[in-house]
């Protein structure tokens, strides 16, 4: 069997967690069928284990990415660019089309999503599209493009399949897109765990801080709204009341970050409240092995690929209720986003009760352990036969 | 042909509410959860009450006015019998009439249905006292046989209760325990005389777990089919001993699986073969030998897969929560506050670390169905935040008193 699969980008050049799950697929689903996997830029690839085409567009603004909130703002001239790429991909896509011989196209999310129906145009072919996340989750339910949204609604529409990555996008894809529930399967993000080992020390400061008894609560993602990095910080305060010795470590960049600092002022906590920027590589996983607990308070999250890396690196995990991850993941703390009394009850009792980290980090690692690309894969390739069973 | 020995457990403990941090100091009312949650425990009695223990209790005195040869017996934790004392007392009426025919024994347990064996002999000592006091109390008697919490054994334990003048008492008929030997005699401990009694965990489970299963080859269990196996023992051994909760009849089985019908039933089948009989655990003891001595120096119990401990005492948040219980408790008994005391003893109860357990929890199998909270970590919390209260009552109580 041959998958042509279109994504938008792959590690170390990506924005969020799409590239990862999309070199953790395609390098799983590789070890099992024929797949090329296309990208609109030629930027560099650490190790492909699959064949990888490069449609090579012009390369007007790489900084723009799908994940950032200035796509809100319909028609304005960074967004008008980024939708410009999005049509020269569906043009690229064509022409590749024509050129090689496959029988599934599979495609990540909308902006490759007219790459994906050309294709199909072109081919007769069924179409896969795997949502990592709508218009919805990216904008926090205010403002939807609707550009954006046309593009999904009429993706999703035409496709033959649609690939959730969670039950939670499942429901928007039904709700808020009008999808028959039948045309929908889910298939949960996984991890490799052998990318994420390493030998990474602590960083110096923490462990230092550590040693004469602080603890350290680790947030790493983007500093946007539907993170709900606020709410954190709420509940921060209430831990400080009742326990000073510990250092809140926000991981990040994005367009909330001025106001999260702000915030940290505003409540008194500034001097708790650790801003180290934005980090990649070897200095994420730094940042998992200094800490105590890993807190993902996000409002909306299609799945949430972090903590599974934060547990990897044996750094328990503390969850908003409102994330895909939560449905895969059992031996987690739970909270919903907004219960910043809860959450902070909850942050404290790893902070007073040592057995209770140890038992999570013990049981979760055992958990993740099993979540495996390779069965995401499997799933994947269930589907894919069940559409060429159709087709003949 | 061999008798049967009907035990079933009723035990409802006293569930935590859900108690956060900043409840420490100010909320000293751990067991009052007035919610529509599972952690409600009055919500959680009126339940069992009327799916089990009123129709159940019908039909087994029906069945004793019926068949004069019937007879079984009940444990009850003491902590049951408070909450059916306060808030139902027509439920604890029926069981006092079952006890009244006198073919219903009672047996002996820590009031607290708690490890404390594990922890503290002599709490143990103390819980049974006070479990003996309220037996007494309610039904007029004294239990003779023992049966530990979620049948909790080992050899020295037996020694203990001997000790303490029981002439029986009961553990799980396990596999690795009792290797070529079968469950359906009498035994004894090393150098004792106290006999023991093995559950048969097939036939008892096929009724407790099989019951219900439609992909089980034996489905639909009736009781013509349950005395058939029953008859088949025949020679091969002198009791059956049938052990499980009574909360099987209407709560873990549902009335729609027909299990009121099998009970109503099970007797008059078993009795329709002439040579068969009926014991209750006291009477077994009487007139039974002891087959030989049975070694288990290591404790076995009566839950999951594993017949041992780790469903309370397996993963580091159980034991810390009970290491920390246990240290409290020369402090708390010095206090003579009454109050203290009986919630220390009711936070001793098993299912408080039964609720904490990881083992099988991504499965979300049985565990899970008795656990009142979402995860063993919330229960974690909330249960180690109220030993925190606990622990400063008792810091001001012996200060004043200093």
């Amino acid at each position: 069997m041959r998958i042509l699969m279109f994504g938008w980008e792959l590690p170390p050049d990506y924005s969020g967690g799409l590239g990862v799950a999309c070199n953790g697929l395609a390098r799983a689903l590789s070890k099992k069928l024929d797949l090329t996997f296309i990208l609109p830029h030629r930027t560099p690839i650490i190790s492909p284990s699959f064949k990888i085409i490069f449609a090579n567009l012009d390369q007007l603004d790489l900084t723009v990415t799908p994940y950032s909130t200035f796509l809100n703002v319909s028609g304005n001239l960074i967004f008008g660019d980024l939708l410009k790429q999005v049509h020269q991909y569906a043009q690229a896509a064509k022409k590749i089309a024509g050129n090689i011989r496959f029988d599934i196209i599979h495609v990540h999310d909308w902006l490759t999503i007219p790459a994906g129906l050309a294709a199909k145009l072109v081919s007769g072919k069924p179409l896969v599209i795997h949502v990592h996340a709508t218009e919805f989750d990216r904008s926090g339910g205010f403002s939807v493009n609707p550009v954006v949204y046309a593009i999904e609604k009429t993706g999703f529409e035409q496709a033959d399949f649609l690939i959730a990555v969670s039950n939670y996008v499942k429901n928007v894809l039904i709700s808020k897109y009008g999808i028959p529930e039948a045309k929908i399967s889910v298939v949960h993000n996984a991890i490799d765990t052998s990318d994420h080992f390493s030998n990474a020390s602590p960083v110096t400061f923490l462990s230092q801080a550590r040693a004469s008894g602080h603890k350290i609560v680790l947030y790493l993602g983007r500093l946007t709204l539907q993170k709900g990095v606020d709410y954190l910080l709420s509940a921060a305060k209430i831990v400080l009341g009742h326990f000073p010795k510990v250092f809140f470590v926000i991981v990040g960049s994005g367009d909330m970050e001025n106001q999260i600092i702000r915030q940290a002022a505003d409540i008194g906590i500034s001097d708790r409240v650790l801003f180290p920027g934005f980090l990649k590589g070897e200095q994420r996983d730094q940042m998992f092995k200094s800490a105590d607990l890993f807190v993902m308070p996000s409002v909306s999250e299609p799945f949430g690929l972090v903590p599974l890396e934060s547990i990897v690196n044996g750094t328990p995990v503390l969850i908003s209720k409102q994330s895909g991850v939560s449905e895969v993941l059992k031996h987690a703390l739970k909270v919903d986003f907004w219960d910043t009394e809860e959450m902070a009850n909850q942050i404290l009792a790893v902070l007073n009760y040592p057995s209770l980290p140890s038992t999570l980090r013990d049981e979760s690692s055992r958990e993740v352990s099993q979540l495996t690309w390779s069965s995401a894969a499997d799933k994947c390739i269930n589907i894919y036969n069940q559409l060429l069973n159709i087709e003949h | 042909m061999p008798a049967t020995c009907l035990y079933f457990q009723v035990h409802q403990p006293w569930r935590l509410k859900k108690y956060r941090v900043f409840d420490v100091g100010s909320d000293h009312d751990y067991f009052s959860d007035n919610t529509d949650s599972d952690r409600n425990n009055l919500k959680i009695l009126h339940k069992v009450a009327h799916k089990c223990y009123l129709p159940a209790n019908k039909i087994l005195l029906d069945l004793l006015n019926k068949h004069p040869e019937f007879c079984c017996s009940f444990s009850f934790s003491g902590v049951v019998l408070e909450q059916l004392e306060t808030n139902l007392p027509e439920v604890l009426k029926s069981f006092v009439n079952l006890v009244k025919t006198k073919r219903v024994e009672i047996l002996s347990e820590t009031y607290y249905h708690s490890l404390s064996y594990l922890y503290s002999p002599d709490e143990f000592r103390s819980q049974i006292r006070l479990h003996d006091q309220k037996i007494k109390k309610l039904f007029g008697i004294i239990p003779k046989v023992f049966r530990n919490t979620e049948l909790i054994y080992n050899d020295s334990l037996a020694q203990e209760v001997e000790k303490l003048g029981f002439k029986a008492i009961l553990a799980e008929g396990a596999d690795h325990i009792l290797g070529w030997r079968s469950p359906n005699y009498l035994y004894s401990p090393p150098d004792s005389k106290i006999k023991l009694l093995l559950k048969n965990y097939r036939l008892s489970d096929d009724i407790a777990f099989r019951f219900s299963e439609k992909s089980w080859s034996d489905y639909p269990l009736t009781a013509p089919k349950f005395a058939s196996w029953l008859n088949k023992i025949n020679g091969a051994g002198d009791i059956v001993n049938l052990f499980m909760d009574y909360e099987t009849f209407g709560e873990h089985q549902w009335a729609d699986t027909g299990i009121f019908e099998f009970l109503k039933h099970l007797p008059g089948e078993i009795l329709k073969h002439p040579d068969n009989s009926f014991v209750t655990p006291t009477l077994a003891a009487k007139i039974f030998p002891s087959r030989g001595e049975l070694n288990i120096p290591n404790f076995i119990s009566w839950a999951d897969l594993e017949r041992d401990l780790s469903a309370w005492t397996g993963n580091s948040m159980q034991q810390e929560a009970l290491r920390h219980l246990y240290s409290l408790q020369s402090d708390i008994l010095t206090t003579d506050n009454q109050q203290l005391i009986t919630d220390w003893r009711r936070l001793q109860t098993s299912d408080h670390f039964y609720y904490m357990c990881t083992k099988w929890f991504a499965d979300g199998d049985v565990h899970k169905y008795f656990n009142p909270n979402s995860s063993p970590y919330e229960a974690f919390i909330s249960y180690m935040n109220v030993l925190q209260d606990l622990k400063l009552r008792v810091q001001q109580c012996n200060n004043v008193t200093m």
